[in-house]
């Protein structure tokens, strides 16, 4: 148990949690926009797992991790317009079409990668860490948070970004006003579904960039389903977060630190059994949501907008 | 009226024979079905037995052979009804090959007497004549690159990547940890409560190497992630189940393999002479169904390390020496 007490040990946990946290962040800040509209996008999972597959097929074919990150981008904003036709032309109901987006996903990007991998296992040469200069070389700290690859740094500077255009611009306050109250904001002459369009696109952009940290910028290879539910836990962050940038930020970083403490538990012989060891996160990340105050919620969240005509 | 009836019997009769042509030739045929976990291309436990199932094959004629599988049946209710529906169409012999589809072969074997069953990681075949179980003997293997891992390491610090505490994963993991402690290296061992966690495994690896390990192990189809941190890393892996070489051809040192060969072999004539189960197979060197897989296309390996790991092959098998430590 002393082992688990020095520096060393404990800024190594919270190394890890930095990258751990990388795939949530932009998951969950994507999800953050959707709810913050009044759309939920259970098809995260699905957008991911083929953000993760078109990234490294890509980086594979072509080498360029640019191009890679661009093609998760571009495979997400494509199913972004599938959820938002579904549920913001058609109004259908969002979870059910949600779930069935991350079926498709999920089916899809397997299907890919049999047909065009022929199924197998293959690596890539991902995103390479970058030692931030003078901040990198301070002691424990640096390794911790300043010597990362560029998607984690993007990660984290996702959430000011986030905030500002949420709480510091006229399109945040649409945003907030068409998630909150429709009607109101459509009187005062804002496009309900333009801007529900927008947020579910650009959610579900940042949705693919999260499937390809796992394969271009975390693992660097693709497997199926590699995923597994992170899309789900980012949906489960905004609820924890409150609807809050900042928050989700707290929330992604307090469960992959508890992930990554518990690993190195195990690893240090901390007598613990496993499966509650594995437990923790998931058993944090309930317990907070019970704590949580819903009173940001968005008024208007899973309920389409039908403009009155009287 | 006589041509034109004459004419309609003739279609009859030759419709009939149409339909029976492909019941007869079915007849000929071997037919297997294997229902499994994860894909035939996990490198681990599924890809063993599909491997094996097609060197199977070989040894029918052309023709005389079909497999069929199902992958991803990680879901039982599923398997069940695949594990049914196969036995329906007649299939000889349904290869459940996961320790989770034991109850479904309990239930359904009796309904189909003809039909052989067989069951992964079992532990027993309910008093069915048309089951046969079959497990790894994983600790063999795990003690003995506990030893090697020691060695190649000279006694340095070793990580242990598994996904869930239990079947051979566990025995492999006991065996190696076993193993190295015997020679003096000190093993962590982490589970992930996966068998598909790919990042988390990947996680585990990278908190082993934080720690100072430089050679790791592992099992279940999550392992490319921890392989992946390995080869980031310019570690060492050793593999199990299956052969993990292509992975990460500059790291892998070894993988144990595990080669159902023999055993189909003797399901496969067991059958022949009308008896459809009623045995438990364990895998092990002695058989030759536990095989080491050294990667010296790519890597310089001492040969004496080599032969180290054929002498403690031979003395457990020998019942020279246990595995597992004493409980």
């Amino acid at each position: 148990m002393d082992n688990l007490f020095n520096p060393e040990t404990i800024f190594g946990i919270i190394g890890m949690a930095v990258t751990l946290a990388m795939p949530y962040l932009y998951a969950a800040i994507g999800e953050l926009f959707d709810q913050t509209a009044g759309c939920y996008n259970l098809g995260t999972e699905g957008i991911m797992m083929m953000g993760a597959f078109s990234a490294f097929y890509v980086v594979y074919e072509t080498g360029n991790l640019g191009f890679g990150v661009l093609a998760a981008a571009i495979v997400g904003l494509l199913m972004g317009l599938i959820m938002a036709v579904i549920s913001v032309t058609f109004k259908a109901e969002q979870g059910i079409s949600g779930i069935g987006l991350t079926m498709f996903g999920v089916g899809l990007s397997s299907l890919l990668f049999k047909t065009l991998l022929n199924g197998t296992v293959l690596s890539v040469k991902g995103f390479k860490s970058i030692r931030i200069p003078i901040l990198g070389d301070i002691p424990y700290i640096g390794d911790a948070f300043f010597n990362h690859n560029i998607m984690v740094y993007v990660a984290y500077l996702l959430i000011p970004i986030a905030s500002i255009i949420l709480y510091k611009t006229t399109l945040g306050l649409k945003i907030r006003a068409v998630g909150q109250n429709p009607q109101a904001a459509d009187t005062l002459g804002v496009s309900v579904n333009k801007i529900r369009y927008l947020c579910v696109c650009g959610g579900a952009i940042l949705a693919g960039i999260a499937g390809a940290t796992f394969s271009i910028a975390n693992i660097n290879m693709f497997q199926e389903k590699m995923t597994n539910g992170t899309g789900y836990i980012a949906v489960a962050l905004v609820y924890f977060s409150g609807w809050k940038p900042w928050r989700v930020l707290l929330g992604a970083l307090l469960f992959s630190f508890v992930n990554a403490l518990q690993l190195r538990m195990q690893v240090l012989g901390i007598n613990i059994p496993s499966d509650i060891a594995m437990m923790m996160p998931y058993l944090l990340t309930i317990v907070t949501l019970i704590f949580v105050k819903s009173r940001d919620k968005p008024a208007a969240l899973a309920v389409p907008y039908e403009r009155s005509e009287n | 009226m006589l041509k034109k009836n004459s004419i309609v019997v003739l279609f009859i009769i030759a419709i009939l024979a149409m339909a029976a042509l492909p019941v007869a030739a079915a007849d000929d045929v071997f037919q297997v079905a294997m229902i499994m976990p994860s894909k035939i291309n996990d490198y681990s436990f599924s890809q063993s037995m599909y491997e094996a199932l097609k060197v199977l094959e070989s040894t029918f004629p052309e023709g005389g052979f079909e497999l069929v599988y199902s992958e991803d049946m990680f879901n039982v209710a599923d398997a069940r009804e695949a594990i049914r529906d196969y036995a329906d169409m007649g299939y000889d012999l349904v290869i459940a090959h996961g320790s989770q589809y034991g109850t479904s072969l309990q239930e359904i074997a009796p309904d189909y007497p003809e039909t052989a069953f067989a069951w992964g990681n079992g532990t027993e075949f309910y008093g069915q004549p048309n089951i046969s179980v079959y497990q790894a003997r994983a600790e063999q293997g795990g003690y003995v690159f506990g030893q090697v891992a020691a060695k190649y390491t000279n006694n340095g610090k070793l990580g242990v990547c598994g996904p869930v505490e239990s079947g051979d994963a566990k025995t492999y993991i006991d065996g190696f940890k076993n193993g190295a402690s015997e020679a003096g290296s000190p093993v962590s061992v982490t589970y992930t409560s996966s068998f598909s966690d790919v990042s988390l495994m990947s996680a585990a690896a990278q908190t082993h190497m934080d720690e100072g390990a430089t050679l790791l192990t592992g099992t279940s189809q999550s392992i490319p992630g921890a392989v992946s941190v390995v080869k980031e890393n310019n570690g060492i892996w050793m593999g199990v189940q299956w052969d993990t070489i292509p992975l990460a051809p500059e790291n892998v040192l070894v993988s144990l393999v595990y080669d159902w060969s023999p055993i189909l072999n003797d399901i496969v004539s067991n059958m022949k002479e009308g008896s459809f189960g009623g045995r438990a197979y364990d895998l092990t060197f002695k058989d030759g169904g536990l095989k080491f897989v050294w990667n010296t296309e790519n890597m310089e390996i001492d040969p004496e390390l080599i032969a180290m790991a054929d002498d403690l092959a031979a003395k457990i098998t020998a019942g020279e020496i246990s595995p597992l430590p004493a409980q």
